[in-house]
C-alpha cells in the first residue's frame, strides 16, 4: 500500500501542489490528470524519491520511503520520459543489463521471449539507435515483462507507440494490476484503462 | 555484489569499444601534448630530462580530465543514470564500476605508453620503470577523485569548465608526488619509495571515499 499524507511540491518559487493526499491499494490503478505543467511527472519522480517534496510525506507498506532505502526500490518500478536504454547495445542486451541491475536472474530464453512479446522479433540484435522512436520505447517497456515489482510508476507510457503496442501495454498493466500490483500512471491520451480498480487524481495548477 | 560490479564494468567498456573514437582521443591527446615539448623547449639533452618527469605528469591530467566530462553524461542524457539510482543495488558499488572502466579506457593506455614518450626525453631505464609505477598508482587517484567532480557538476551548463577548476587544485598532490618520484630515481642517493607509497595511500583513500562521495553529488545532481 502506497500512502501519500499532505504532499507539497514546489519548482524554485512556484507551488505545483499542496496538501495532496491519496492511497493506493493493492489491485489498484491510480491514473493521474492534469494539463501540462501541473505536476504529474514532479508527482510521480517524488513518489520514487527522485525528487524531494517540500512537505508531506509518502509511505510504502506504513514506513517512510526514505527510511526504507533499497527495500522500496526492490518494489518499485519507474518508466520516465527518458528511455533509459543505450544507443550502442542491442536489445537483448539493454535488457540483460537492466535485468542484472534489478537483481533477477533472468535467464537468456527469458530475454528473447520478453522483446518477441514486445513485438521485437527479428530486432533482437540490432543497436537500439538504429530503431524507430517506438521500437526502442518498445525495447525499454519489455522491463515490464520481466518485473517483479509490485509498484510500476509509469510518466506518460503511451507516447510513441502504435496501436498494437498500446493495447499490449494495456494488458501487461492489467495482468499486474490483477495479479494484486499496484500502478501509477499518467497519460493523456484517450486509453481506456479497464483493469481492476481505476482511481482518478486531478492535479490542477 | 560482484556481478553487478561486473556488469556495469562490462557494459562501459562494451560501449566504448563501439565507440572507439573516444578512448583514442585521450590518448592521442596525450602523446601529442608531450611531443610539443621538445619541440618548444628544444632537443638539449638535460633540459629534456629534467622537464620530463613534470611534462609526462600535467599532460597525464589533463589526458585525464578529458574524458572525464562523459563519465556520467551519456548516462545522464538517455536516462539510464537514473534508472541506476532506483535499483536496489548500492549506487556507490555501480559508482564504482564506472571509475574502474573509465580508468581502464584513459589511466591505464597512458601507463603503456609511457616507455615511448618516456625516451623522447632522454629518461633512463630506472626512471622509466618508476614512471610507469607512479602513472599506475597516481592515474586511478585521477579517475576517483574526478568522479565526485563529474557527479558534482552533471547537468550544468558550462559544466566541463567548473570541473576543471573545480578538480584540477584536488590533483596537485598527486602530480607532485607523481613527478617527484620520477625525479629523485635519477639520484642515486634518495629512494623513490616514500613517494610511490604516498601515491598508494592516495589511492586507497580514495578508493574507499570517491565512490560514496560520487554516489551522493549523483543524487543532489538527478533531483
Amino acid at each position: 500500500m502506497l500512502e501519500v499524507n499532505q504532499l507539497e511540491c514546489r519548482r524554485g518559487d512556484r507551488r505545483l501542489f499542496s496538501d495532496l493526499s491519496f492511497a493506493v491499494g493493492s489491485g489498484t490503478l491510480l491514473h493521474v490528470r492534469g494539463r501540462n505543467g501541473t505536476g504529474k511527472t514532479t508527482l510521480l519522480r517524488s513518489l520514487c524519491g527522485l525528487f524531494t517534496p517540500e512537505s508531506g510525506e509518502i509511505r510504502w507498506q506504513g514506513e517512510p520511503i526514505r527510511a526504507l532505502g533499497d527495500d522500496y526500490k526492490r518494489d518499485l518500478l519507474y518508466f520516465g520520459h527518458l528511455n533509459g536504454i543505450k544507443g550502442e547495445l542491442t536489445g537483448i542486451e539493454n535488457l540483460a543489463i537492466a535485468a542484472a541491475l534489478d537483481g533477477d536472474r533472468a535467464d537468456t530464453p527469458a530475454l528473447w521471449e520478453a522483446l518477441a512479446r514486445i513485438g521485437l522479433r527479428g530486432f533482437e540484435d540490432l543497436p537500439t539507435r538504429m530503431l524507430s522512436q517506438g521500437q526502442k520505447k518498445r525495447v525499454a517497456l519489455a522491463r515490464l515483462i520481466l518485473s517483479k515489482a509490485r509498484l510500476w510508476v509509469l510518466d506518460e507510457p503511451f507516447t510513441a507507440l502504435d496501436v498494437d503496442a498500446v493495447a499490449l501495454l494495456q494488458r501487461l498493466i492489467a495482468e499486474h494490476v490483477d495479479t494484486g500490483g499496484m500502478a501509477v500512471l499518467t497519460t493523456h491520451q484517450e486509453v481506456p484503462l479497464t483493469s481492476g480498480q481505476v482511481e482518478r487524481l486531478d492535479l490542477e495548477g | 555484489m560482484l556481478r553487478v560490479f561486473w556488469t556495469i564494468l562490462k557494459r562501459d567498456l562494451t560501449l566504448a569499444m563501439r565507440r572507439r573514437t573516444d578512448v583514442l582521443t585521450t590518448l592521442f591527446f596525450f602523446v601529442i601534448v608531450i611531443s610539443l615539448f621538445p619541440l618548444g623547449v628544444g632537443t638539449e639533452h638535460k633540459v629534456l630530462e629534467i622537464l620530463g618527469p613534470g611534462v609526462v605528469w600535467v599532460a597525464a591530467l589533463l589526458a585525464s580530465m578529458l574524458a572525464l566530462e562523459r563519465l556520467f553524461a551519456a548516462d545522464y542524457e538517455d536516462g539510464t543514470l537514473e534508472q541506476m539510482l532506483l535499483t536496489a543495488q548500492p549506487l556507490s558499488l555501480l559508482v564504482l564500476a564506472k571509475i574502474a572502466a573509465h580508468w581502464i579506457l584513459t589511466g591505464l593506455p597512458l601507463v603503456l605508453i609511457a616507455p615511448l614518450v618516456g625516451m623522447q626525453y632522454h629518461l633512463s631505464d630506472t626512471a622509466i620503470g618508476i614512471m610507469m609505477l607512479s602513472l599506475l598508482l597516481g592515474t586511478p587517484v585521477l579517475s576517483l577523485v574526478g568522479a565526485i567532480g563529474a557527479a558534482l557538476t552533471l547537468g550544468l551548463r558550462g559544466g566541463g569548465i567548473l570541473l576543471s577548476l573545480l578538480i584540477l587544485p584536488l590533483y596537485i598532490p598527486v602530480l607532485v608526488y607523481g613527478s617527484g618520484a620520477v625525479q629523485v630515481s635519477s639520484i642515486a642517493i634518495t629512494d623513490t619509495q616514500p613517494y610511490l607509497a604516498l601515491l598508494g595511500a592516495f589511492l586507497l583513500v580514495a578508493m574507499v571515499f570517491a565512490p560514496v562521495a560520487s554516489a551522493a553529488a549523483l543524487r543532489i545532481s538527478l533531483e
